[in-house]
C-alpha cells in the first residue's frame, strides 16, 4: 500500500527513521541475535569457559521433564485463561451490546479492568484468596476444605488462571462490542423474519460473522497468557509451589537470574521467539482472509 | 450505536437477565478493589487476625501517610509516573515520525526499514530479555531512569497505527500543501499533527497504561531503589508473609491502581477508538 | 396468501410521535404501496406489520389473527431490505435456504423451493456464489428469492429498489410487479418514489406526518386527491395551487390573480368568500385567448413535452406543460378548464367536494 502524493526530499526521511531504527536496531534486534547465538553456547560450572555447543541446550531442554511440565503448565494455564476470558468478554459484550437502559454505564464499569497491571491484578486477587487474609480464602478455609494455594498445586493454578483471566475480560469484551456493532442490523431482521430465534441468529448469524475478531483475540490471548502474565506468576506464586505454576517464560527468567544459566535461559528464549513469531504469522494470514464484506 | 435488531423487538429474553449478568460481571470486576480499598483503611492487626473487612474503617489516611513517610513510595510513585509518561509519548513522537517517513517519502531501504520495525511486532520484551539486560548493563544504563525507557520505545505498534492513518490523508491536503509553498516538516506541523490528535490521544492511553504496568523489565532493571516503579514495590513489599504489613500492601495496591484506571476512565472513548484499530 | 389489518397503529419513541393512529384494510392478494417522504412513518409502519418494533398501540392482524405480540418469525412473512440483508458468509443457495432450514424443512423439500425460485428470478448459475460476488440487481433477486421459498402469508418491501441505478430501477420494477401478480401474495411496499408507487400499488396509502393522508387506487388519488399535500406529492411536475375565495353563493371561485370560475360539478358548501386553494395540473392548462398572463422565466425542452415556469402578475408562479417544441415567446395566456379544477379549503388543505345535490 503508497501513497500516490509524496514528498520530494532524499535525506529528511533517514533523518525522521534514526531513532527508531536505531534504538530497534540496539535494543531488539542486536539482542535477539545474542539470544539466538548465546543457545548455541555453553558456560562450565564456574562461569570461566564458554563453548560452542550447537544444538545441545536445545535437545537437553526438549528432552528434561521438568521442561515438559512447564510445557504442560503453560499449554493448561494459557488455554484455560484464553477459553475464561475469551467466553466472558463475549458474554458480556453481547448483553451490553443490546439498547437496555446503562449499557453506556456498563460498558464503561467493565472496561476499566483492561488498566490493571497483571502484578497488581495477581495481588488484587490475593487478598480474595490468601488463606489468612484473603476473604474467599478465609470463607473456604472455614468451611473446612483446606484452602492454601501455597501448598496445593492445582489450587495455585487455579488462582493464578483467575487473576490473569480475570483482567483480560475487559480487552476481550472491547473488541467484541466493536465486531458486534459492525454487523449490519438489517442481517440480523433479516435472521429474525426468516424464523431464527435469538439463540438461532447468534450461532447461526452472529458468531459466524464475528469470526475474524474471535480469531484475531485468540492469537492475542495465547500471547498475552504466555508472556504478560510473568507478573501474575511471579506475584501470586512465583512458580510453586514446587513448579506448580512455572510457566515457559518464569522458567526462561528463573533459569537466567537465578541459576545464571545463559544458555540454557537463551535457548529457553529462542523457543518462545519461534512460538510468538508462528502465532504472530498465523494471525496475520489468517486475518485478512477472513473478512465477510 | 447498538443492534436495533434487539430493541423493542415482541417476545425478546428479558432485559432483567441482561441486568442480571451485567451487574455480576460488575461485582465480579469490583470485588477484589473493593477489598483492597477497605483493606488499605484499617489497621494491620485487622487484616493480619484475618477479619477482612467489608466496610471502610478510620485508619485510611493514617495508612496512606505510614506509607508516604520514608520517601521510598513517594519516589516510586515519581518513577512509575515518569516511566509512563515518557515511554507513552517517547513511542508517539518516534512512531509518528517514523510512520511519516515510511508514507510521505520514497527512498532506498525504505521497504527494509518499514519490515524492520514490523518485525519487532514479535519480539515482546519478555522474549529477548536477558540478551537486552545485558545490552543495557553495557551502556551502563542499569538501575538508571535511561535505561528503563529507552528498551521500550522503539516497537511496532504506534508506528503500524499512524502509517496506516496517514495512508488514508487524502492527497488533495498533499497537493494544496505543495502549491502553497510547504514543505514536509510544515505540512506534518501544520496538517497531519492536526489530524492525528484522535490517534495520539488514544495511543496515549495505551501507552501510559503499557508503561505504567511494565513489571518484567524494571525487575531486571532497578537493581537498586532509585529507580524502582510502584508496581515492582509493591510486589516487593509482600516480602515474607510473617511480618507483611497487609494494610499498607494494599494501600499500595490502591495507588498502583489509581492513575492507569484513571487515564482510561477520562479518555475511554478515544482509547476504545484506537484500540480497535490498531487491530491490523 | 392472506388478509392483513391494522386499525389504530400509534408509534411514539420518548416523547416523539411517530405514527398517529392509522387504519388498513388489505385484501387478499392485494400489493398496497405505502408512500410518503422522509420521516412520515412509512418505514415505521412496516416494521411494525413485520414485528421488529411494537407499536405503543392499535393491533395488526393477518388472516383474523392478532399477531401484534408476536415475534417477526411467528407471524410467517416475509421481508426484503433497502440494503438487502443478505447473510455476507453463506452463498446464495444458503441464503435462500436459511429460513426453511431454521424451520425444520426436509431437505428434498428445501432443494426443491430453492430451484424453483432460483429458476423463477433466474438465479440458477449463481447459487453457489458469496454476496459479495453479486452486483446490485443480482443481491436483489436473491433478496427476493429468500422471501419467495418461505412461501408467507405476507411480502414486505422495505424501499428493495432505491439501491439501484435508474435503469435497473425501472427493470426491476416491471419484474418485481409481474412477479407478485404471479404468485397472488399479499403485499406491502415501501417506497418515497412516485413513479413506484403508481406503477406498482392496486392501492396506494399516502403517509404524512405520520397521518394516513389518502388510501386509494393510483387513478383515484391522482384525479381525486384528499389534500393538498397528496395532490402535490403525486404527479410531476407537481399541480400548481392558485389562491381564491368561494363566490357567487357558492358556484365559482375568485382566483386572487383575478378571473372568476365557475365550478363545473356543482357549488360547494361554505361562507362567501370564504378562501380556498384552486389546484390545477401543468398539463390541464391550456393555451387561449384568454386567460391568466405568464410571464416566462425558465423553459424546460424533455423532447417529447415541455415544462415552462412562470409568474402571474400578482407574483402566483405557474408551470404548464406543453407538447413538442417549447414555443419561441416569453409571455403565454393560459385559459383554466373549470372540468379539470381541484378545490381545496384553504385553511385545512383538504379536498372541498360539491355539496350532495
Amino acid at each position: 500500500m503508497e501513497r500516490k502524493t509524496v514528498f520530494p526530499q532524499r535525506l529528511l526521511p533517514y533523518l525522521l527513521l534514526a531513532p527508531q531504527l536505531l534504538i530497534t536496531a540496539v535494543f531488539f534486534f542486536w539482542p535477539a541475535a545474542q539470544a539466538v547465538w548465546f543457545s548455541f553456547l555453553r558456560q562450565d560450572a564456574f562461569g570461566i569457559r564458554t563453548s560452542f555447543v550447537g544444538f545441545e541446550n536445545f535437545t537437553e531442554l526438549l528432552a528434561d521433564p521438568t521442561y515438559h511440565e512447564a510445557l504442560r503448565n503453560t499449554a493448561v494455564f494459557a488455554t484455560a485463561v484464553s477459553l475464561l476470558s475469551l467466553g466472558l468478554g463475549l458474554l458480556f459484550a453481547v448483553l451490553a451490546d443490546r439498547r437496555i437502559r446503562g449499557a453506556g454505564l456498563y460498558r464503561t464499569l467493565l472496561i476499566w479492568p483492561y488498566a490493571v497491571a497483571p502484578a497488581v491484578a495477581a495481588v488484587l486477587w490475593i487478598f480474595l484468596f490468601h488463606p489468612q487474609v484473603g476473604l474467599i480464602g478465609r470463607w473456604l478455609n472455614g468451611l473446612g476444605l483446606g484452602w492454601d494455594y501455597k501448598l496445593n498445586g492445582g489450587q495455585a493454578m487455579l488462582v493464578v488462571i483467575l487473576a490473569a483471566a480475570w483482567k483480560q475480560v475487559a480487552y476481550n469484551m472491547i473488541f467484541f462490542l466493536a465486531g458486534l456493532q459492525s454487523i449490519p442490523p438489517s442481517v440480523l431482521e433479516a435472521a429474525a423474519i426468516d424464523g431464527a430465534r435469538p439463540w438461532q441468529r447468534f450461532w447461526t448469524i452472529t458468531f459466524p460473522l464475528l469470526s475474524p475478531t474471535t480469531f484475531f483475540l485468540i492469537v492475542v490471548n495465547l500471547v498475552y497468557a504466555c508472556f504478560d502474565t510473568f507478573g501474575v506468576i511471579d506475584a501470586l506464586t512465583k512458580g510453586g509451589p514446587a513448579k506448580a505454576t512455572e510457566t515457559l517464560i518464569y522458567r526462561a527468567y528463573v533459569d537466567g537470574r537465578v541459576n545464571l544459566d545463559l544458555g540454557m535461559s537463551s535457548a529457553q528464549s529462542v523457543v518462545l521467539m519461534v512460538v510468538v513469531i508462528l502465532l504472530t504469522m498465523v494471525q496475520f494470514r489468517y486475518v485478512e482472509r477472513r473478512v465477510h464484506y | 450505536m447498538s443492534n436495533a435488531a434487539s430493541t423493542t423487538e415482541p417476545g425478546q429474553r428479558p432485559d432483567w437477565l441482561a441486568h442480571g449478568v451485567l451487574a455480576l460481571g460488575v461485582l465480579l470486576f469490583v470485588l477484589p478493589i473493593w477489598v483492597v480499598l477497605m483493606g488499605a483503611t484499617h489497621d494491620a492487626a485487622t487484616i493480619g487476625r484475618g477479619e477482612v473487612p467489608l466496610l471502610p474503617g478510620g485508619q485510611g489516611p493514617a495508612n496512606f501517610a505510614a506509607l508516604f513517610a520514608g520517601g521510598r513510595v513517594g519516589r516510586m510513585l515519581g518513577n512509575s509516573l515518569l516511566m509512563a509518561l515518557a515511554v507513552a509519548f517517547g513511542k508517539i513522537a518516534i512512531s509518528i515520525l517514523s510512520a511519516y517517513a515510511v508514507v510521505f517519502f520514497r527512498f532506498p531501504g525504505r521497504s527494509l526499514a518499514f519490515w524492520a520495525i514490523f518485525l519487532t511486532l514479535m519480539l515482546p520484551v519478555e522474549v529477548r530479555i536477558f540478551p537486552t539486560f545485558k545490552v543495557v548493563s553495557d551502556l551502563g544504563l542499569v538501575n538508571t531512569h535511561a535505561g528503563l525507557i529507552i528498551p521500550l520505545i522503539a516497537s511496532a505498534t504506534a508506528t503500524l497505527l499512524f502509517r496506516q492513518f496517514f495512508l488514508t490523508i487524502p492527497d488533495e491536503y498533499v497537493e494544496a500543501a505543495k502549491m502553497d509553498g510547504a514543505g514536509p516538516l510544515r505540512f506534518f506541523c501544520d496538517v497531519v499533527l492536526p489530524l492525528s490528535r484522535t490517534n495520539i490521544a488514544a495511543l496515549f492511553v495505551i501507552l501510559f497504561v503499557y508503561g505504567w504496568n511494565q513489571y518484567l523489565w524494571p525487575l531486571l532493571v532497578a537493581t537498586g531503589e532509585e529507580v524502582e516503579t510502584l508496581v515492582i514495590g509493591m510486589v516487593k513489599m509482600i516480602g515474607s508473609e510473617a511480618n507483611t504489613e497487609w494494610n499498607q500492601v494494599m494501600a499500595a495496591c490502591v495507588l498502583a491502581l489509581l492513575p492507569p484506571v484513571a487515564v482510561v476512565l477520562l479518555m475511554q472513548r478515544w482509547f476504545v477508538k484506537g484500540l480497535t484499530e490498531t487491530e491490523k | 396468501m392472506a388478509t392483513l389489518s391494522l386499525s389504530g397503529i400509534e408509534k411514539s419513541f420518548g416523547a416523539t410521535r411517530v405514527l398517529h393512529g392509522v387504519d388498513l384494510d388489505v385484501a387478499e392478494g392485494e400489493m398496497i404501496v405505502i408512500v410518503g417522504a422522509s420521516g412520515c412513518g412509512k418505514s415505521t409502519l412496516l416494521r411494525i406489520v413485520a414485528g421488529l418494533e411494537s407499536p405503543s398501540a392499535g393491533r395488526v392482524r393477518i388472516d383474523q389473527r392478532d399477531v401484534t405480540a408476536l415475534e417477526p418469525a411467528e407471524r410467517d412473512i416475509a421481508m426484503v431490505f433497502q440494503n438487502y440483508a443478505l447473510y455476507p458468509h453463506m452463498s446464495v443457495r444458503e441464503n435462500m435456504a436459511y429460513g426453511l432450514k431454521i424451520r425444520g424443512f426436509a431437505r428434498a423439500e428445501i432443494e426443491r423451493r430453492v430451484a424453483e425460485a432460483a429458476a423463477l428470478l433466474e438465479l440458477a448459475p449463481l447459487l453457489d456464489r458469496r454476496p459479495r460476488q453479486l452486483s446490485g440487481g443480482q443481491r436483489q433477486r436473491v433478496a427476493m428469492g429468500r422471501a419467495i421459498v418461505r412461501e408467507p402469508k405476507l411480502f414486505l418491501f422495505d424501499e428493495p429498489l432505491s439501491n439501484l441505478d435508474a435503469k435497473l430501477r425501472v427493470q426491476m420494477r416491471a419484474e418485481l410487479r409481474r412477479l407478485q401478480r404471479r404468485l397472488g401474495v399479499t403485499s406491502l411496499f415501501v417506497t418515497h418514489d412516485q413513479v413506484e408507487a403508481m406503477t406498482l400499488g392496486d392501492r396506494l396509502l399516502v403517509m404524512h406526518q405520520g397521518h394516513a393522508a389518502q388510501l386509494a387506487t393510483p387513478m383515484d388519488i391522482f384525479e381525486r386527491p384528499a389534500d393538498t399535500y397528496v395532490a402535490s406529492f403525486i404527479g410531476s411536475p407537481a399541480m400548481n395551487f392558485l389562491a381564491g375565495r368561494l363566490t357567487a353563493g357558492g358556484t365559482a371561485v375568485a382566483l386572487a390573480a383575478g378571473p372568476v370560475l365557475r365550478f363545473a360539478d356543482g357549488p360547494r358548501p361554505g361562507a362567501e368568500g370564504m378562501p380556498l386553494t384552486i389546484g390545477i395540473r401543468p398539463e390541464h392548462l391550456v393555451p387561449a385567448a384568454e386567460g391568466l398572463a405568464l410571464a416566462l422565466d425558465l423553459v424546460e425542452p424533455l423532447g417529447s413535452e415541455s415544462v415552462l415556469h412562470g409568474r402571474l402578475a400578482n407574483g402566483e408562479a405557474l408551470a404548464v406543460r406543453l407538447p413538442g417544441r417549447p414555443p419561441a415567446v416569453d409571455r403565454l395566456t393560459l385559459a383554466l378548464p373549470p372540468a379539470t379544477l381541484q378545490v381545496f379549503v384553504a385553511e385545512t388543505g383538504r379536498r372541498l367536494d360539491p355539496s350532495p345535490a
